[in-house]
């Protein structure tokens, strides 16, 4: 790893992807971590890590997707990540959708309650994110250990948040 | 108590009315509702339509069961307190959810000690008869680890360390 931590923006949007996103926080203790989500009680719950509030959206309101899009870009583009990671849903996959924008890898790690088949925001999610995991064994194939095997765009089983 | 929640996002009638309905059949007012946007009868139990972070800790601290949808989110806080956990999946045919990946959840985490499922409404008086009595063999799990497990862990590790 270079001299400079590294910076990771955590995104998600309430109940259990938050529950699963703060579970995956110590992969991340060599790093800067920043977290992105939209109740403000969640400032406290990631304290001392900086937070950043995005308004939350479903597919059902298009101009509040938009609004939520157009935030999670505002704080990429403050926080200038190395890499960008989500459990879902909509903020999360508008931060791996604009990662580019910073030049940050991204990861996504399908939710746990996806587990017959990936969810809407995930499958979307597999197109532009670096790396796509599932928690589930039998809606990915084995992860390999050596990053120049993985093919982008292919959905990987890489462990479980519990 | 008995801490009976919809989770954060959409009101589950069906679920909050058996249990109601059940408690009144037994004299039992020892329950919290967390009920979302509800019209069911809780004369008589104490209840709230949405709870900020601390206080459904506290409720998940101090119920001796859990009954709730097939959100990962109640499930794991559960299994993270050892605690049982009674779970309705919601079904998008009566429009509780937008597909039915509660149903897979409740499958997956059915195998996981602690987790009970009602298949239907009509399946909660039944296990929640036996969730009360000690010999009903309604129990919790061992409890598992504030975090994801080490291999998810040592994936993201890895994949911010290329």
């Amino acid at each position: 790893m270079s001299a400079r931590r590294r910076r990771v923006l955590l995104v998600s949007s309430s109940g259990g992807h938050w529950t699963e996103l703060r579970r995956l926080a110590p992969a991340f203790d060599a790093c800067e971590r920043v977290w992105c989500s939209v109740l403000p009680e969640m400032r406290a719950q990631v304290a001392p890590d900086a937070f950043h509030l995005v308004p939350d959206a479903s597919r059902w309101n298009k101009l509040r997707l938009l609004w939520s899009a157009l935030r999670v870009a505002l704080v990429l583009l403050r926080v200038r990540p190395d890499v960008v990671v989500s459990t879902g849903a909509a903020p999360g996959f508008f931060a791996i959708s604009l990662a580019w924008l910073v030049g940050a890898r991204s990861v996504w790690v399908d939710s746990i309650a996806n587990a017959e088949e990936l969810s809407l925001s995930g499958q979307k999610a597999t197109r532009v994110a670096t790396l796509t995991l599932t928690q589930w064994p039998s809606l990915g194939e084995a992860l390999p250990t050596d990053a120049a095997a993985r093919r982008r765009g292919t959905v990987y089983f890489g462990g479980s948040v519990v | 108590m008995i801490f009976v929640t919809v989770g954060s996002q959409l009101g589950f009638d069906r679920m909050t009315a058996a249990v109601a309905q059940w408690a009144r059949a037994r004299g039992r007012t020892d329950l919290f509702f967390q009920t979302g946007a509800t019209a069911a009868d809780l004369r008589g139990f104490a209840s709230e339509p949405l709870l900020g972070a601390s206080e459904i800790a506290r409720l998940y601290d101090e119920a001796d069961l859990v009954v709730a949808h097939a959100g990962t989110g109640s499930i794991i806080e559960c299994m993270l307190r050892g605690k049982p956990i009674i779970v309705l999946p919601r079904s998008a045919a009566l429009h509780e959810t937008r597909n039915d990946h509660q149903f897979a959840t409740a499958r997956c985490f059915a195998e996981r000690a602690g987790v009970h499922v009602a298949w239907s409404e009509a399946e909660l008086a039944p296990l929640l008869d036996r969730a009360v009595d000690p010999r009903g063999g309604i129990t919790g799990g061992a409890g598992i680890g504030p975090h994801a497990d080490e291999r998810l862990l040592a994936a993201l590790r890895a994949f911010v360390a290329e």
